[in-house]
Order: C-alpha cells, then structure tokens, then sequence
C-alpha cells in the first residue's frame, strides 16, 4: 500500500484552478519532491493533503484513511513544516516542542524526554532555553522541523524547507531529511531549487500551473530529454572555423559553438572519440578538454514544462534575501 | 486521555503567554477599578450596590471579547493558530480550550469591582453562588462573540474594531444603564436577543433583588445562547479557516 495516493486533485478559489486535476502516489520510505514555480500549486497541494484546504475535487489517501472523511485520524500521522515557521514566539525552543507534543496527546513523562532528545539532535540545547522569537532562521526552520517530528509521525511534509536560510543551515536540513528517510520516514518535500529536488528526492513530479507535467525518478525524468548524444571539446583552435569542416567530416553529426567558444558535437548514435581526435591531429589541432554532456534536471525542468530556468533562479535569489 | 492532554495544554500556553502577561492583568485590573469610580464620580449619592451588576458585567464583556478577538487574531497572523487546526484533536477541544482561558479572565475580571465594593458596603446578602454562575455564564457568551469576531477579522486592529461594534450597543441595550421597559418600543426586542440582558438581569437579581425576569428562564436562556453561539463558532471555524 502506498502511504499517500492522490487522484484526480483539484482546487480551485473562484475562477482560479491553482490544482488543476492531478494524481500521484508517495511510496512509504521514500522522499517525494514536488518542484515548482511560486504559484505552481504546491502549497495548494500540501494544504489538502494535510487538511487545512478542502479538494474542490478529487480523492487523498494517507495510509489509506481517506483524508476528507477522517482528517483527524490522519493528522496524527503525519508532521508538518509550513513555508513559514509557525512556533511560538513567546515561548523557548523546549517548551515549544513540548507543547506540540501535547497536542498530540503525549504525556509529560513522554514529551520531555523526546523534545530533550530532538533539541540534541537538531544541535539545539542551548538554544533550547531561548524564546522562539530570539532564534535565526536558520534556528527557527530546524526547530519547527524538531516540533513536526515531536510525536514520530509517518509522514513528514516539508514547505520549502530550505528557502531563506543560511547555507550551513540549509544543509544540515537536507542531511537530516535524509537521515529521516533511512530511518523509515516517508517524505513528501515541495521545493523550487532545482539542485536541491535533484539530490536528496527519491521521485519528482514537475508542477506546473495545477498540473503534474512530469514524474520519475531523476534518471527517468532526464531520459525524456535525451534526444541524442553530444560531446564538447575545448580546443586551442578558432571554434567557428573548425565547425563547419567537423561537420563534413563527420556526416550526420550537428556541430555547435558552445557559451565558452567550445565545439558541441552532436550526434544520434553515441560517436567513438577516436575519429574526432585523429581529425584534430592531422590539423595539428591541441585539444585541452573533451567531454560526453548529459542533460540536467534543470534542462529536463526547461523543456518539460515550458518554464524558463531563469525564472526559477529569481525565486530562489527572492528567497535567499528573504 | 489525548483531548484532555491537548486541552489542558493549551489552556496552560494561553493563560502563560497571554493572560498572566503584566499588560493584560494591569488591564484586568485597571478596566474595571476605572468604570467603579467613573461610575462613583458620576453619581456620588448613588448606592454602589445599584452599580454593581453593570460594573460586573461590563468588566466581563469587555475583558473576554478583547481578550478573545485579539488573541486569535494575533495566532493567525502569525500563523501559529494553523499548527492547532492541524493536532489531531476534535474542534469542540479547541474552541473549549481557547474559550477556557478567557472565561477564566473574565471571572477575574468581574471580581475586581466585586473585592472594591467589598470595602465600602456589606455584600452579605449577596447571593454568590447564583452570582458566580451568572457571570460564568456571561464570560462563556461574551468568549464566544469574541471567536465569532476573530473568525471574520485578518488583523488585530479588525478584531478591535469589530468587538466595538456589537460591544456597546449591548452595553446599552440590556438594561444596565436605561431599564428595558423605558427603551423605545422598536428596540426592546433587540435586547430580549442579547445574552447579556439575561446575565446582567440575573446579577441585578442577586445583588440588589431588581431582576425583572425569573432566574431560572435567564440561566435557560443563556444555555440556549452557549450551545447556538458554540455551534455557530464551529461552523464558522470549520467554514472559513479550513479552506
């Protein structure tokens, strides 16, 4: 069974669709990367899942308790971490993790023991005595993951877990959601950072405008790019004059100037690199650098949903500022 | 067991982090010590027993729809409110829970007129048990018009603005200030749909023996109050903040 299954989700806020019809399934103990635009529908998605949104349409299953009928039931297996941390700003990191605790009916002899055991792992016990409101955000993000995590739940839901904060911060975050996948935890993580999705998820699905344009895992999602094979070549040489003469000699390949002034040899069988570099000794030709280039997660981003990289590189600029 | 943890709890954060804060106890203090002697400096002669049931109920009005308002508005902007909508805990335990602390400020806050008279007349022949439950039953009710204002309000300064409005037209419609009987005949239906004409009719009764209404049917009444305002806050909480 899987531990979450979407079908046919919908939301829409008047006459805007922010999901527009999707479908997914979460297998238990993996990480799941939802990755998106600002306005893809990501948080939309999330919310309905954990059930703070109703679906304008459409079924959630979390371990098979159906969401919009038992909500309850399956908030208490799941743990949380919105976009924005959402602690108590008067109240210390301890009292904090203890009071979530509460909420999902842990005793004192339990919660205290656990949210001690969770400020030492998220290296916080110092912190652990300071008002929430005195924290970094780097602090505030790992304390509101500690807090989602207070009662063991299942499922984890990461918001942008990484957006805003400081790199160390960042990357600790991203160690400890592995760690949590190893030690179980199925995670479902939305996230504009391309490089991020690309190394701690397990699966991807490409959201764009409501819709789920693309899932996989990451070699399967840039399979979809792969049209050919293309090598580039850094040569002591003048790259504009060897192009077309390498594209004679080689018939079938397409040759191209890349951004550094490299030649981009392209072709639909995977080429011997033998030929080339005899080409490029009987024109007493040095050549410095020759390398087999594979599409990226981004370029596979680029050309399944249209969306410029660009654009995601201005969020996660807007973000980093934030 | 796992309500009653969550309850209890929340309860606990909101009587710490914002009840016992020194800003609202002085509030708790001052609000009600400044209607008395307003209304002592008004009407010297008056008899402080004839005050006392609107000090009471004033003190209780005010204190627990602000508190209520402001406190859950103040949650949602900082979007701390959303991590208990999310515990798996029912919405009975949460509105019970947010409406505990204020109740429990509220019950405070009508005592403090009730310890000043204390030394200027003989509250002997009060009925207290009959008065506690009166203003019990007040704080629930104004608790509640407290969460059905911060269900419609986005930011605290709404919230404030919101509470006035039903605030002190109740003030003066319940028959505190101007008897019901003396209102203009349009109104007096107005005020017959005010759980505080009820709590307040009550706590003249216990006081000063001039209710105009049989105890009984206002404790009825206001139950009736408690369980529709109850219902309603639910409703609304359910309606407009799980979207």
């Amino acid at each position: 069974m899987e531990m979450v299954s979407v079908r046919n989700l919908k939301k829409t806020y008047g006459d805007v669709t922010a999901v527009d019809g999707i479908s997914f399934d979460i297998r238990r103990g993996e990480i799941f990367g939802l990755l998106g635009p600002n306005g893809a529908g990501k948080t939309s998605t999330i919310n309905m899942i954990i059930g703070l949104s109703r679906p304008t349409g459409g079924d959630i299953a979390v371990n098979g308790i159906d969401v919009k009928k038992q909500t309850k039931k399956a908030q208490a297996l799941m743990g949380i971490v919105p976009d924005e941390s959402n602690l108590y700003n008067e109240m210390d990191g301890f009292d904090n993790l203890c009071f979530c605790a509460a909420l999902y009916g842990m005793r004192k002899d339990e919660r205290e023991p656990r949210a001690r055991e969770l400020l030492e792992q998220f290296r916080l016990t110092e912190a652990g005595k300071r008002p929430f409101k005195a924290y970094s955000k780097g602090m505030r993000r790992k304390l509101t993951i500690a807090a989602a995590l207070i009662h063991s739940p299942k499922i984890l839901f990461l918001d942008e877990p990484t957006t805003g904060i400081d790199v160390e911060s960042s990357r600790q975050i991203r160690d400890m959601i592995v760690g949590l996948k190893h030690q179980g935890t199925t995670i479902l993580l939305t996230t504009h950072y391309i490089e991020e999705a690309e190394r701690i998820c397990d699966r991807i699905a490409f959201l764009a405008n409501g819709q789920i344009v693309a899932s996989g895992t990451v070699p399967e999602l840039m399979e979809r790019v792969t049209h050919g094979h293309a090598i580039r070549f850094v040569t002591g040489e003048n790259a504009e004059r060897l192009a077309p003469e390498l594209q004679t000699r080689f018939e079938g390949s397409e040759v191209m100037i890349g951004a550094d002034h490299s030649l981009v040899m392209e072709t639909e069988n995977r080429q011997s690199l033998l030929p080339v570099m005899q080409f490029f000794h009987e024109k007493g030709i040095d050549v410095y650098e020759a390398k087999e280039l594979h599409p990226s997660l981004e370029d596979a981003f680029v050309e399944l949903t249209g969306i410029e990289s660009s654009v995601m590189k201005e969020e996660k600029e807007k973000g980093g500022r934030r | 067991m796992r309500s009653w943890i969550a309850f209890w709890n929340i309860l606990k954060k909101d009587v710490k982090n914002y009840y016992l804060k020194p800003p609202n106890i002085s509030w708790g203090i001052i609000f009600p010590l400044s209607w008395t002697l307003m209304q002592l400096i008004r009407s010297p002669g008056g008899s402080i027993l004839e005050l006392l049931p609107g000090l009471i109920s004033m003190s209780v009005l005010f204190g627990t729809t602000s508190m209520l308002a402001v406190t859950i508005t103040f949650e949602r902007s900082g979007r701390s409110f959303e991590r208990l909508l999310l515990a798996p805990i029912s919405l009975n335990t949460l509105v019970l829970a947010k409406i505990s602390g204020t109740v429990l400020f509220g019950l405070f806050n009508a005592f403090v007129p009730v310890f000043f008279a204390s030394f200027f007349v003989d509250l002997k022949g009060m009925v207290w048990g009959v008065a506690f439950f009166a203003v019990l039953m007040i704080a629930i009710t104004s608790s509640l018009m407290g969460l059905l204002i911060a269900v419609s309000a986005e930011q605290v300064f709404e919230a404030q603005t919101f509470s006035n409005f039903f605030r002190f037209p109740m003030l003066f419609l319940c028959g505190l200030f101007v008897p019901i009987a003396k209102l203009p005949v349009f109104l007096r239906p107005v005020s017959y749909c005010l759980p505080l004409t009820y709590g307040a009719d009550i706590l003249k009764g216990m006081i000063n023996a001039t209710n105009t209404l049989s105890p009984v049917l206002s404790f009825a009444i206001l139950l009736i109050f408690t369980v529709l305002l109850f219902l309603v806050c639910r409703s609304n909480i359910n309606r407009k903040w799980i979207l």
